[in-house]
């Protein structure tokens, strides 16, 4: 059983709909907030963040199709085209969900690079698409690709404690 | 009747991740072209918006409390200082006002002895600022009525000093404000100080407005002021926009550098004002002899 020897056992726990709903409407809240200037550019994506920890940990249950509903709801809250934060939030789910196995057996650090990549391509293509229909990229915007990398450790410890809560109160 | 040659699967996953990522894919590229294109899903993304506002609203709310928490914990001395300095404001203001009175009345006057037409006086809706779009791609902010209050799409959105921007996108209970220093977006204006009519617009990254295709030797100073020309039909005219910060002016370039700052707390202020109803264009001069409409019309371009 590769499971059980992986790095990260809390994958096998169970996880209640309520957690992983919760989650993802807090995070649209997060990148609600009044956010501007620089510090609006160096704001983690929380709602990437989210989707992509519970398309790697659990993604039978959260995959392409739930990721690319969040991204139009995301769509709606910013004001961007319909599709585009639905676009990247798809392929960021595709890299989740075809990672998973291999998520499963790293360790943290190891975790945070392949993440990276994942982050990368998710913001390369909302650019992308802003580039095409707009004709001007700003730079400083992929400095959030940075932060929500930086989030990722964070984010899986927060999660690991709470399931583990839940665990220990059955 | 399994067929053994395939890998037994205990459940029914349905597709698999790749053939799901080319048909979301695929989907959302489909939604992005018709949105672009052809604004075919207002209505759709009006009935969504009311799904997301409560989180929206909900995420003003630390800004909105530390707000009442500075507003409560203001001091005496610091509101009787305000309330001063509101009152010379208001001294002044009212002086002004009468001065402005007596202008408009010569000025109808004057508009009636000459038989031009009359400028209207403009209605105003005042509105609040509920959140700001969190996107770093642009500049713009919701408002708090909608269609619900009247307000459509077109109506120009100023505050206390100038134009703030215009309504670009309206929900049932909020409306989406383009700023001024959205790239690419443009107002007419000219001089206030020669009349020189031009168009200024946002820079997109900065909070600055420019004016492109100014030539070299154009009339235009530092410290000039732009306000609406209103040939537009949308903005009415002689509302400030924006102050002439910077001109460079090279020679080798058909076209000066100039670059404004705006008038309005474009990025600061709470409270706006939503003009109601663009003044619209007089009606066409009903039919002009052919022999004159072609060289107008090669004139324009």
């Amino acid at each position: 059983m590769p499971y059980l020897a992986s790095a990260n056992p809390e994958i096998q726990r169970p996880v209640s709909n309520a957690l992983i709903v919760f989650s993802v409407l807090f995070a649209l809240f997060l990148n609600g907030l009044p956010w501007e200037g620089i510090w609006l550019m160096l704001r983690p994506d929380f709602v990437a963040v989210v989707m992509l920890y519970w398309c790697t940990h659990k993604p039978l249950r959260v995959g392409i199709g739930l990721s690319w509903a969040v991204g139009i709801l995301a769509d709606v809250a910013d004001a961007s085209l319909f599709g585009q934060h639905a676009l990247a939030y798809t392929l960021l789910a595709f890299g989740g969900v075809a990672l998973h196995h291999r998520l499963q057996m790293f360790d943290l650090r190891q975790q945070t690079t392949q993440v990276f990549f994942i982050l990368a391509l998710t913001y390369a293509v909302y650019a992308l698409v802003h580039w095409q229909v707009n004709g001007y990229v700003v730079w400083p915007y992929f400095l959030g690709c940075l932060t929500s990398t930086l989030l990722w450790a964070p984010l899986s410890l927060m999660f690991k404690a709470v399931r583990q809560m839940r665990v220990d109160r059955e | 009747m399994t067929d053994n040659t395939q890998t037994f699967q205990f459940f029914n996953r349905g597709p698999s991740p790749a053939v799901r990522l080319v048909f979301f894919a695929v989907l959302s590229l489909l939604l992005l072209f018709v949105d672009a294109r052809y604004r075919y899903l207002e209505s759709t993304r009006s009935a969504l918006s009311v799904l997301v506002s409560p989180i929206q609203r909900l995420a003003t709310l630390p800004g909105l409390l530390w707000q009442q928490a500075g507003d409560y914990l203001a001091t005496q001395h610091s509101l009787v200082e305000d309330n001063q300095a509101l009152h010379r404001l208001h001294a002044r203001d009212a002086a002004q006002l009468a001065q402005l009175q007596a202008l408009q009345q010569e000025n109808r006057q004057l508009r009636n002895l000459l038989a031009l037409p009359q400028r209207g006086e403009l209605a105003m809706q005042p509105v609040e600022v509920v959140y700001a779009e969190r996107d770093v791609f642009k500049r713009k902010v919701l408002v708090d009525k909608g269609a619900d209050a009247g307000v459509q799409v077109g109506q120009v959105v100023m505050d206390d000093q100038g134009i703030v921007g215009q309504i670009t996108r309206v929900y049932p209970w909020l409306s989406e404000v383009t700023l001024v220093t959205e790239k690419d977006h443009a107002v007419p204006v000219q001089v206030l100080r020669n009349g020189l009519r031009t168009i200024v617009f946002g820079a997109g990254d900065t909070s600055q407005l420019s004016l492109r295709y100014m030539p070299v030797s154009s009339d235009i100073q530092e410290g000039d002021m732009l306000v609406t020309s209103g040939i537009d039909g949308i903005y009415p005219p002689g509302i400030p926009v924006a102050r002439v910060v910077k001109i460079e002016r090279d020679p080798a370039y058909p076209f000066a550098r100039v670059t404004c700052l705006p008038v309005a707390g474009v990025d600061s202020h709470r409270h706006l004002l939503i003009l109601s109803g663009p003044p619209g264009l007089p009606e066409r001069p009903a039919q002009e002899p052919a022999a004159t409409r072609n060289p107008k019309a090669k004139q324009k371009k």
